[in-house]
């Protein structure tokens, strides 16, 4: 008999751990631009991927490589792609294309600051609402936000799962400071991961309605070459797959988009919560930002403050229910991020008066610290 | 509450060799020691030259703020890093310096070695001195030993530059272990004059 292999002890940085929770999660297709701090991402992916059969493409620039992904999505493939802001801004109008038509991806993007080529080795947390309105017109979207080497690999596997689950692409947010920090970790082997692969039709080829949701409003995917005819335009279609004007069709097609997320906000909105059962005054946070709000909750529990952290781990859809929990219980909410406040204008938006909510920005490349934000709670405990 | 934290910043310019020697360390304790490590560099656009800082967090438990706050130890490979980082040393911290690189020491909490001489003199290279250094930074620090470094070390570099690393490792741990730290005061900063 052999014996049980014991789980391996590694010391790995943020963008390994992506690369190893996408390579879980079934992903054999990926094509991106290198750029500082996501490289590593596509360096790694570029001698893995080939070897167990996969593809890597480096493409000529960011737009291309979101394009690739769609069209390796269309054919039955999982794919990814990984950049930084500057990338980021220029798959802005081909993710619009995969959101319109419902293709399955996964988008990394590693956060440093901006804007433009702005601070490239330095971590910011300043593409939150790009990613989830930087791409025009209405559209639903799921963002996802990573903060220890061991949620690289777990969140990335997720964002592959809602991808495929609801057929909407999926943006994980780093930063450089998790992607360029190395930890030990132990990561789950492949039997301890759930993975989901998109439902394909199973009914004869002349039947198949390529844009009819199925009960959870999703329609069954098709990848070209399965000898299902579909037709894909990033033009409002009909459940054919063909442009429409129809007021009806059209209304029917947009609320569809957003009803199978919206059905579902319980299982895409993730969070996790320390030391909230009897806190009076509450940090919400994500990111690597939310490990320095730990340690700063830790130590004004010391001081005697009733503190604790709401940590979002999806920023988008975002999760109203469990902010407004917070925001009901505590008198004041501080919001911490490396951005001018792109965060706490979501959790002011949600709270109707409950509580006070503060935010706490800083944008000078920095990771936030403890004390800084240590210091805020004191603040908000003596007012 | 520290949770034994333990924060060690290695620091020297670039081409010394510091990230690879931060890397092992961090391997060495989390790896093979099983402790919780957090390693973090920072770095900016360009590549080569200026000021090198890599920093090891090894801690019992989980770590949270993965960056350091105030140092245990500071290694200094050069005198630009030592006057940059050493008022990031906690006041019962330790300095360790190349003796001949650091010509002016801050403080009198401080173990000076030749390490670039070591690896000259003992190696005949001077680029083993980063692993000089880490050999007696393993020695001087509770928080990592010297024979995990050694395991870390063989597993990181290639085998045929590992013997040559090894000895250098080794020398290092031999230079350190002549040191008293018990000799040496007991706070970087000197005692303030009764008035």
């Amino acid at each position: 008999m052999r014996p049980k292999a014991t789980p391996k002890r590694q010391l790995l940085q943020g963008n390994e751990a992506i690369v190893e929770g996408a390579l879980a999660a079934g992903c054999t297709f990926f094509a991106g631009y290198p750029i500082t701090p996501a490289s590593e991402i596509s360096e790694i992916l570029s001698v893995r991927l080939p070897r167990q059969g996969g593809t890597f493409i480096q493409m000529e620039d960011e737009i291309a490589s979101m394009g690739a992904i769609i069209g390796a999505s269309l054919t039955g493939a999982k794919s990814m792609t990984a950049t930084s802001g500057p990338g980021f801004s220029l798959m802005q109008e081909n993710l619009g294309f995969a959101c319109i038509t419902e293709v399955p991806c996964v988008i990394v993007n590693v956060m440093r600051g901006g804007p433009s080529t702005g601070l490239p080795t330095n971590p910011a947390q300043g593409d939150v609402m790009q990613a989830r309105w930087g791409t025009h017109g209405d559209h639903p979207i799921i963002v996802m936000a990573v903060s220890t080497v061991r949620d690289c690999f777990d969140i990335t596997v997720q964002a592959f799962n809602f991808s495929e689950e609801y057929r909407v692409p999926v943006i994980v947010l780093s930063d450089e400071m998790v992607a360029h920090t190395r930890e030990t970790v132990v990561l789950p082997s492949r039997e301890e991961i759930t993975v989901f692969d998109r439902i394909r039709p199973d009914m004869p080829a002349e039947w198949y309605i390529p844009y009819e949701g199925d009960s959870r409003g999703v329609p069954r995917m098709a990848a070209f070459g399965d000898g299902f005819r579909h037709h894909v335009t990033g033009l409002v279609h009909d459940p054919r797959g063909f442009p429409t004007q129809r007021p009806d069709e059209i209304d029917h097609f947009m609320h569809r988009l957003f009803k199978k997320i919206s059905k579902n906000l319980k299982t895409i909105q993730l969070t996790k919560s320390f030391f909230l059962d009897d806190a009076e005054i509450a940090v919400v946070a994500y990111g690597s930002v939310a490990r320095s709000a730990h340690r700063a909750v830790l130590e004004a529990r010391e001081m005697g403050i009733r503190a604790g952290l709401l940590q979002l781990c999806t920023l988008f859809p975002f999760p109203r229910e469990s902010v407004e929990r917070v925001a009901r219980q505590c008198r004041a909410i501080v919001v911490p991020e490396m951005s001018i406040g792109q965060m706490s204008r979501e959790v002011k938006r949600v709270n109707q008066g409950f509580c006070r909510v503060e935010k706490h920005s800083r944008i000078d490349g920095q990771l936030i610290t403890p004390d800084e934000i240590c210091n805020r709670l004191i603040q908000l405990h003596h007012s | 509450m520290n949770d034994h934290r333990y924060e060690i910043r290695l620091s020297g310019s670039g081409g010394q060799g510091i990230i690879l020697a931060a890397l092992i360390l961090a391997e060495a304790a989390g790896v093979y020691a099983k402790k919780e490590v957090c390693q973090t560099q920072s770095y900016g656009p360009e590549a080569r030259g200026g000021k090198s800082r890599a920093d090891v967090v090894i801690s019992d438990a989980p770590i949270d703020y993965p960056k350091t706050r105030a140092l245990d130890l500071l290694l200094a490979m050069n005198q630009v890093s030592c006057d940059a980082y050493f008022q990031d040393l906690k006041p019962h911290g330790l300095l360790l310096a190349d003796s001949i690189l650091v010509e002016q020491l801050p403080t009198d909490r401080a173990v000076s070695i030749p390490f670039k001489e070591i690896a000259l003199n003992k190696m005949g290279n001077e680029l083993t001195a980063n692993m000089v250094a880490l050999g007696a930074l393993g020695t001087l620090s509770q928080a990592v030993t010297v024979k995990s470094l050694e395991k870390a070390l063989a597993n990181r570099v290639p085998p045929k530059s590992a013997e040559i690393n090894l000895k250098a490792l080794r020398e290092g741990a031999k230079a350190a272990r002549k040191i008293d730290l018990d000799a040496l005061p007991p706070t970087v900063t000197p005692d303030e004059e009764e008035v």
